[in-house]
């Protein structure tokens, strides 16, 4: 699942933790990871995956993604992946 | 110590290019944000923002002078004409070495440098335009107005990111208030729309995609505006023997720095640099009509702005009005605080209070009287004006009718 692992190198990078330390279930609160950090996170996401994260902290009813875990964030960009290759079947 | 009137207004923004004008925006509650015009759209998730609208460079500036003005500049330029000539100041006579000159902006001349790189980096030039350097820095909207009104007296750009304008006249406030000087050109100036910084704000994730609904529960970020308002700061003593037009007193302002975080508010930072305006001015919090908030629309200000001014403000938070205008003219960044105290004083002046535009859903986070819109008829005897800057840079200023 090179998804997975990727998306776990970019979010130790962003945290400064051992990769072998997160699972899918720990939680972004946990990482001591500030907003600006998780803005960071998202954009380091969008280069690797060439994809768009409609992320959006300010959004109250957030119509964007949010995350709580780890495994939110693979759960989310295997989404996206998934939609932009529907998308470009589509157009 | 002097006290410090306003004897010179001058607006050029999204409100409208005139006191006339931007009144009857502000007392329509209209919101002027709408999708962008002067530039192109493609590639870019935010389409909308406040610009200035039905301004022909070519009318108020030669052929020789517009290679050398920035949007930033030109916008300035005029706003300082307007207020220049309200005042009936004349500078050449001795005043304007007696005259401070101090600009607030948070960027400078951006479209500029943005034209001039995207020609090396993009189309292959070799070369930009002699000029790139003196048009891009972020103090020739000043250096331009000293040399239009011959103001020989201290001049400088203040950059404090969306505080600038109010660090601006807060110190040419100090300085016409000591003796330094005995008048002061000031206010703020800013215009930012270009591909390349609205991709900049929209990669930090604070930008609304619809609009901007300050305090609002269903808010979902700030929207860029442009523009700028300049005044004429002036002692009162002096004012008054000349017979001139006073449009309101400044009495106060207030600093602190967060020094915390880069982008985060901090509420401690912002009730900090209230409360030293409240103590410089001499007011209790009793005293105070109005907040123009800094009310940007993002999450995090809005809460913190409301929770700090609980904290200074206590039992009278909930009698004060409190409104954000960026709902109507957008977050023109380093000119907010002074587009923001011409709102105020419009308000002051006309008899009521400028509403918060779009907002549709009360917020258990942000519970004062946020003035929603439908603008109020009352007569405002003080008023305060918040910005609270990126990097934590937070100034307040007090005026009174």
């Amino acid at each position: 699942m090179s998804v997975d692992t990727d998306v776990m190198d970019i979010v130790a990078k962003q945290a400064k933790v051992d990769v072998g330390a997160l699972k899918r279930e720990t939680h972004l609160s946990e990482l001591d990871l500030q907003s600006i950090d998780i803005v960071e996170l998202v954009f380091a996401i969008e280069e690797k995956f060439d994809i768009e994260v409609p992320y959006a902290p300010s959004d109250q009813n957030t119509a964007g993604i949010s995350f709580e875990t780890v495994g939110d964030v693979i759960a989310a960009v295997d989404g996206l992946i998934a939609k932009q290759h529907t998308d470009k079947n589509a157009g | 110590m002097n006290r410090v009137v306003i004897t010179g207004f001058g607006v050029v923004s999204p409100l409208g290019n005139n006191y006339e004008e931007a009144a009857v925006t502000l007392r329509a509650g209209r919101s002027a944000i709408g999708q962008l015009k002067n530039i192109p759209l493609d590639g870019l998730l935010t389409k909308v923002g406040a610009e200035v609208r039905n301004f022909d460079p070519s009318a108020h500036f030669s052929d020789k002078q517009l290679p050398l003005l920035d949007r930033c500049s030109q916008l300035a330029l005029v706003a300082a004409r307007q207020a220049v000539a309200q005042s009936g100041l004349k500078f050449r006579d001795g005043l304007g070495a007696r005259t401070a000159t101090i600009i607030g902006s948070g960027v400078g001349g951006l479209a500029t440098l943005d034209d001039s790189f995207h020609r090396l980096y993009a189309e292959g030039s070799r070369r930009v335009h002699p000029f790139t350097v003196p048009k891009m820095m972020i103090s020739a909207p000043m250096s331009h107005i000293t040399i239009e009104h011959g103001l020989t007296g201290p001049s400088f750009t203040v950059a404090s990111a969306c505080a600038s304008a109010n660090h601006a006249m807060g110190v040419a406030f100090q300085m016409v208030r000591a003796g330094v000087v005995e008048a002061a050109v000031t206010g703020g100036t800013e215009s930012v729309f270009t591909y390349g910084t609205i991709k900049g704000w929209e990669a930090l994730r604070v930008m609304a995609p619809e609009t901007c609904r300050p305090f609002s529960r269903n808010r979902a970020g700030m929207v860029l505006g442009e523009g700028s308002a300049i005044f004429v700061f002036e002692n009162r003593e002096r004012a008054l023997a000349r017979g001139a037009e006073i449009l309101g007193e400044f009495i106060g302002c207030g600093m602190s720095s967060d020094a915390s975080d880069i982008v985060l508010p901090s509420m401690a930072g912002a009730a900090s640099a209230i409360r030293a305006c409240l103590a410089d001015a001499g007011l209790a919090p009793e005293d105070v009509d109005y907040i123009n908030a800094h009310g940007t629309g993002t999450a995090a200000n809005d809460a913190t702005e409301t929770k700090a001014i609980h904290a200074v403000f206590g039992a009278h938070a909930g009698k004060l009005a409190v409104s954000s205008t960026k709902s109507i003219h957008g977050h023109s960044l380093g000119a907010a605080g002074a587009i923001e105290l011409a709102a105020t004083i419009i308000g002051m002046r006309e008899g009521f209070i400028p509403p918060t535009a779009n907002y549709t859903e009360p917020d258990p986070e942000c519970d004062l009287d946020y003035v929603p819109n439908e603008t109020r008829a009352a007569q405002i005897e003080v008023a305060m004006s918040n910005s609270f800057a990126f990097g934590g840079h937070n100034a307040v200023i007090a005026v009174r009718r």
